[in-house]
């Protein structure tokens, strides 16, 4: 062929005639230049890494700051206002970190139900035959969304304060439920000799009603014959027990709360920064779940609405057994990364004093001790393994409930 | 148009790094904080972000109080001008970090001097620029007069500094019933308080005098006479320049020292022809003192001429024409029954 | 046609003239009881309905409107009783809110910088104008360079004016504008990466994304203000505003990472085949096809990104820099403006701020993905 050149490079004996591809110069080759990239980037990025290193340690060591997870042994020395496991002033400094890491799934796990309930209920109203409603859902989540986290937090941290009066003139309900602006106080239960029994007659209650409920699912797809599990397990979870409790002598006294002197003592109190937190990440969040629900309502397709109405279920049962299970394929990712930005954004609880992980650990202990590094490291830990979690969940749920494609 | 893949998360350093080279201090010679100074032309003082008396920031932007002061006095003391020094206000969590990474050459922000700090936070103390006390504010119509009676209370406070663990050893001690809520700023303190959330306001007895006027109404509340704990502050610096530390350990020394002999910015050029032989070493009309330390013989003439001795500083951030009206009580010279006693200038 | 005869049978030879709904159903009286009072579960939502906002907006009218004091000097004027807003608060303070402490003679520094940056947005972001290839390259080019030293000086006779001073809505913009533009090249290299067949790359690049989705906004920011001066050699320093600006665009960009990454995902595959048949090198198809069309369909993405980015700035105020909500609250204690209703007012001003502008980018980005749509349905 006129113009054909025999290969430049060594290595290949061949020629045109036998069509075997002649091997590339090294820096054409593609197989090479990948593996030498990979290794330029991963040597950049551990030279990087060991230089970040290297000046975090002589920089400690020159300023004479302490290193190392020592610390984690030294008495605290401080209080805090929120403890949900016996802490004391000379807990060391690994106890507040289970204290603020537990204020922290407190607030979260609570906020996550509410947020949960009150996103639902926004997000089917907003599709309501009802103009009103809908306009009320809709201007809802418009408004929430797009004020900041923080400016909710300030807002109901304040207006809660201001609203309350003081100890001293607290509103009183049930003559044992206090609201005042130290907190709202509640009587504490406490346990007597037996109540043991109770908790577990209500845990063997609720194995039996799982088992109950999966034996009634498999008769009804069977025989076609309905049971009624929800009675049944109500009677076995709470029924059950409370029989018990009453007959072997209602073994549980309350602590109530008292005003002595500036505050109330005694029972269980709620602090306005939990409940300001609380409220403040509820109802941001819940105008992002109002959005993700209402999109994966209409991401069901009407198609479903109009045959199960010919089908003659009326449009209560329509919502709940064709619409909703359906749509919550498509809910449950984004409603997932809602759960985590929840759970994330209970760190701006250290702006109104709440004392979660970051307020307590990465705050107090880290002012203290003034080992920023491995607080910090800590710390950012903690919630990546959150984050992590949520994400195998979710992973493990899109796998299980996705759509069997062909 | 060939493009070379470009060297992967380097780039991502490199961006934050090089779009900002204008921003970054030239790095510092190795050596004495000292030549960084006189090679930048200005003194980098670590302030608070808002405290009457002390360093407190007017709608200007001009800083007034007595660590402004001093910080004010070192410049003039190396550079005989007063405004040869810019302040970075620093918050309570980041003050030590900000000085141990050079990004501040001096602390002058009301830090208690605690042996901690002396040792595992690598920094020295160069003096006591105020004596204080942690204190009690209350308001008057709970009718509490001594804090011994403060038994159950909720008291707000700062996060990152003495006073937390300064409650709990005074009320443990005590046997006091207690809650405390630790808030990252000082502000949100005057707020929570201000909303009756807590019924006690514990920080510094100088730094109660100060919050007290951001109060909706300042004469409703009372500060106990009970001090809970020793509250030495004063300026710090890093460890490891002994020529630094005793610029500043100095330069706060003659304050004193020159209150102590009568000298004033008013009669400071007057004094200079003074036959007292302790005015002349601090003056620096005789001795070397000045080249001692590494500054011009003139440097307490020029520290007492822009600043004043330490009285006149005192009475005009923290005195009784200002609305703090703080008494010199224990800052008082030593001779009057305070313990300000400065070491002799010879 | 001719009907039959018996007068008991009608047969119809023309239809019927149409005649109008019954008067109960049409008109405003017929909406209503279509829409709100349909059945009695709707009457009872209704009745809610009306109560809930019977609670919440005249007490919200009253305070801000009614009863609110819309001038005066000092606290005196807001002090009186039954006093709602404090409005004149906000008036004698807008100097800070805007400028923060930046000196009074240089703020028209700062309006020029936002007046020329207004100015090369506005035709990128209005569809039909052309030359957007060029709007953008100046924007993210010379623009951060002119704004640079526009704000901070310290050239060509220029004052400096240090970052302490900065506050307010500059600080806000500052760092919501910065943030996505250094995010965005960084994110579509880290979605790149991430989508790349070389596993060090693909694994560096999800270590990074997920390192930096995993925590939360306020712990990098901790990190930045207190760890980054440790990881820096001997006497290298960083401006603290700068500090939060870096930490602030590298969590920025793993979000925008994984916005680009659904963009790419929605390329089909012939996209791709046809570049390589064409023989264009990897860069060559990601800069020429890929990514102008990837970028094009994530644009209401970005704007998503950069409203969260607009309202996470407020968290700046935790590690000491005065955004607009930080000097706010940093008035609150002026001696001067001291009454009940300083903070609220102000507060609420805050929020409306807020909301005005995030409500008007959501606005836009749903403008824009409607527009876009139109072009991109695959099914």
């Amino acid at each position: 062929m006129a113009g054909s050149q025999p290969p430049a490079q060594t290595g290949a004996q061949t020629g045109p005639q036998t069509g075997a591809v002649p091997r590339p110069a090294l820096i054409n080759d593609a197989r090479v230049r990948a593996i030498v990239y990979q290794a330029l980037t991963l040597a950049v990025v551990v030279w990087l890494g060991a230089e970040i290193w290297t000046n975090a340690v002589s920089n400690l060591e020159r300023a004479n700051i302490a290193s190392g997870f020592g610390f984690l042994d030294t008495t605290a020395g401080f209080g805090i206002v929120q403890t949900l496991v016996p802490y004391t002033e000379e807990s060391t400094y690994a106890q507040a970190f289970l204290v603020g890491l537990l204020n922290t799934l407190l607030v979260a796990v609570v906020g996550i139900v509410l947020a949960t309930v009150l996103g639902f209920l926004v997000g089917i109203g907003s599709l309501s035959r009802n103009w009103l409603i809908r306009q009320i859902c809709i201007v809802y989540v418009e408004t929430m969304r797009n004020i900041p986290l923080l400016l909710h937090i300030f807002f109901w941290y304040f207006a809660v304060l201001r609203s309350v009066p003081g100890p001293r003139d607290s509103l009183e309900f049930l003559g044992s439920i206090f609201v005042n602006n130290r907190g709202v106080y509640f009587p504490r239960p406490v346990a007597e000799e037996g109540f043991g029994l109770v908790v577990m007659a209500v845990a063997v209650g609720i194995a039996i009603s799982v088992g109950l409920a999966r034996w009634a699912k498999q008769r009804r797809e069977r025989t076609g014959q309905p049971f009624p599990v929800a009675c049944a397990s109500f009677g076995l979870c709470v029924g059950v027990p409370l029989v018990l409790f009453a007959s072997i002598g209602q073994p549980l006294t309350f602590d109530y709360p008292v005003l002595q002197g500036f505050n109330f003592r005694g029972g269980l109190v709620m602090i306005p920064e939990f409940l300001s937190l609380l409220l403040a990440l509820s109802i941001y969040s819940a105008a992002f779940i109002a959005e993700n629900v209402r999109s994966g309502i209409l991401a069901v397709n009407k198609g479903q609405t109009e045959a199960a109405y010919a089908l003659g279920l009326q449009p209560g049962q329509t919502m709940r057994l064709v619409i909703i299970p359906q749509a919550l394929r498509v809910i449950i990712p984004p409603l997932t990364s809602q759960y985590l930005n929840l759970t994330k954004n209970s760190s701006l609880a250290v702006a109104i004093a709440y004392p979660d992980l970051v307020s307590v650990f990465a705050g107090t202990v880290l002012n203290q001790t003034g080992q920023a590094v491995e607080i910090l490291f800590l710390t950012m830990a903690v919630y990546l393994t959150l984050s992590l979690l949520t994400s195998l969940v979710m992973n493990w749920y899109n796998k299980k409930f996705a759509l069997a494609e062909r | 148009m060939k493009l070379r893949r470009p060297a992967g998360l380097c780039l991502a350093f490199a961006i934050g790094f090089a779009v900002t080279t204008p921003a970054w201090s030239e790095p510092a010679e190795p050596g004495p904080t000292l030549a960084g100074v006189l090679d930048k032309g200005y003194v980098q003082c670590g302030v608070s972000q808002g405290l009457p008396g002390f360093s407190n920031p007017d709608a200007a932007g001009e800083w007034t109080g007595i660590d402004v002061d001093l910080c004010r006095a070192i410049a003039a003391a190396i550079f005989a001008d007063v405004t040869a020094v810019r302040f970075t206000p620093l918050s309570a969590k980041e003050r030590f970090t900000a000085l141990q990474s050079r990004e501040i050459d001096v602390l002058s922000r009301n830090t208690t001097w605690t042996l901690d700090r002396d040792t595992s936070l690598g920094v020295n103390f160069a003096g006591v620029n105020y004596y204080d006390g942690q204190g009690l504010m209350v308001r008057k119509d709970i009718g509490v007069t001594d804090a011994l009676e403060l038994n159950g209370v909720t008291l707000c406070t700062n996060t990152g500094t003495t006073t937390e663990l300064n409650v709990a050893d005074f009320f443990r001690s005590n046997n006091l019933d207690y809650k405390v809520l630790a808030f990252e700023k000082a502000d949100e303190v005057v707020a929570a308080y201000n909303a009756n959330r807590c019924d006690v306001y514990t920080t510094d007895v100088s730094g109660l005098a100060a919050q007290r006027l951001k109060l909706t109404d300042p004469d409703a509340h009372v500060i106990l006479d009970t001090t809970i704990s020793k509250e030495p502050l004063g300026p710090a610096v890093r460890q490891g320049d002994d020529q630094w530390l005793d610029i500043v350990r100095w330069t706060l020394n003659v304050m004193v020292a020159a209150e102590e002999l009568g000298v004033t910015s008013a009669n400071v050029q007057e004094m200079t022809a003074s036959t007292n032989p302790q005015i002349k070493r601090l003056l620096g009309t005789e001795g070397a003192f000045g080249e001692a330390l590494g500054l011009s013989n003139a440097w307490a003439l020029n520290v007492i001429a822009a600043v004043g001795n330490y009285g006149e500083s005192f009475e005009r951030n923290l005195g009784k024409d200002t609305p703090l009206g703080l008494a010199r009580g224990q800052n008082a010279l030593y001779r009057d029954g305070g313990l300000q006693y400065a070491i002799p200038v010879r | 046609m001719p009907t039959h005869a018996s007068p008991l049978t009608f047969v119809r030879t023309q239809t019927v003239p149409v005649s109008p709904p019954p008067r109960p159903r049409r008109g405003v009286v017929g909406w209503v009881r279509e829409n709100l009072f349909s059945s009695i579960g709707n009457t009872v939502l209704t009745v809610f309905g009306v109560y809930l906002i019977a609670v919440t907006v005249p007490p919200v009218l009253d305070w801000a409107v009614f009863s609110a004091t819309w001038s005066g000097t000092g606290r005196e004027a807001c002090l009186r009783e039954g006093a709602g807003a404090c409005w004149p608060f906000i008036d004698a303070k807008m100097g800070q809110f805007i400028y923060g402490r930046y000196p009074l003679d240089e703020r028209w520094r700062v309006d020029w910088t936002f007046f020329i940056g207004v100015a090369a947005l506005v035709p990128l972001l209005i569809p039909s104008l052309p030359y957007k290839g060029w709007n953008a390259v100046f924007l993210l080019v010379p623009y951060p360079i002119i704004a640079f030293i526009l704000l901070t000086g310290g050239v060509f006779g220029l004052p400096e004016v240090e970052t302490s001073l900065w506050g307010g809505m500059l600080v806000t913009l500052v760092v919501a504008i910065t943030g996505i533009v250094a995010s965005l090249p960084l994110g579509v290299l880290l979605a790149l990466g991430r989508r790349s067949h070389l596993p060090v790359i693909r694994m560096l690049c999800i270590g990074f994304i997920e390192i930096w989705r995993g925590v939360p906004l306020i712990t990098v920011l901790f990190m930045a203000s207190v760890m980054l001066p440790l990881f820096l050699p001997e006497g290298v320093t960083f401006d603290k505003l700068l500090r939060c600006l870096v930490a602030v665009a590298l969590f920025s960009a793993a979000y925008m990472a994984e916005v680009v990454r659904g963009g790419l995902q929605a390329i089909p595959r012939g996209q791709y085949e046809g570049a390589q048949a064409l023989g264009l090198t990897y860069w060559q198809t990601m800069l020429f096809i890929i990514l102008p069309q990837a970028l094009k369909i994530v644009i209401p993405g970005i704007v998503n990104n950069f409203i969260a980015l607009f309202k996470d700035t407020t968290l700046v105020l935790i590690i000491g820099l005065f955004d607009l909500l930080g000097i706010i609250q940093l008035n609150f204690t002026d001696a001067e403006w001291s009454t009940p209703q300083t903070a609220v007012t102000g507060y609420v001003f805050a929020a409306m701020v807020y909301f005005v502008i995030c409500s008007g980018m959501s606005q836009y980005s749903r403008y824009m993905e409607r527009r876009l749509d139109t072009g991109h349905r695959n099914d």
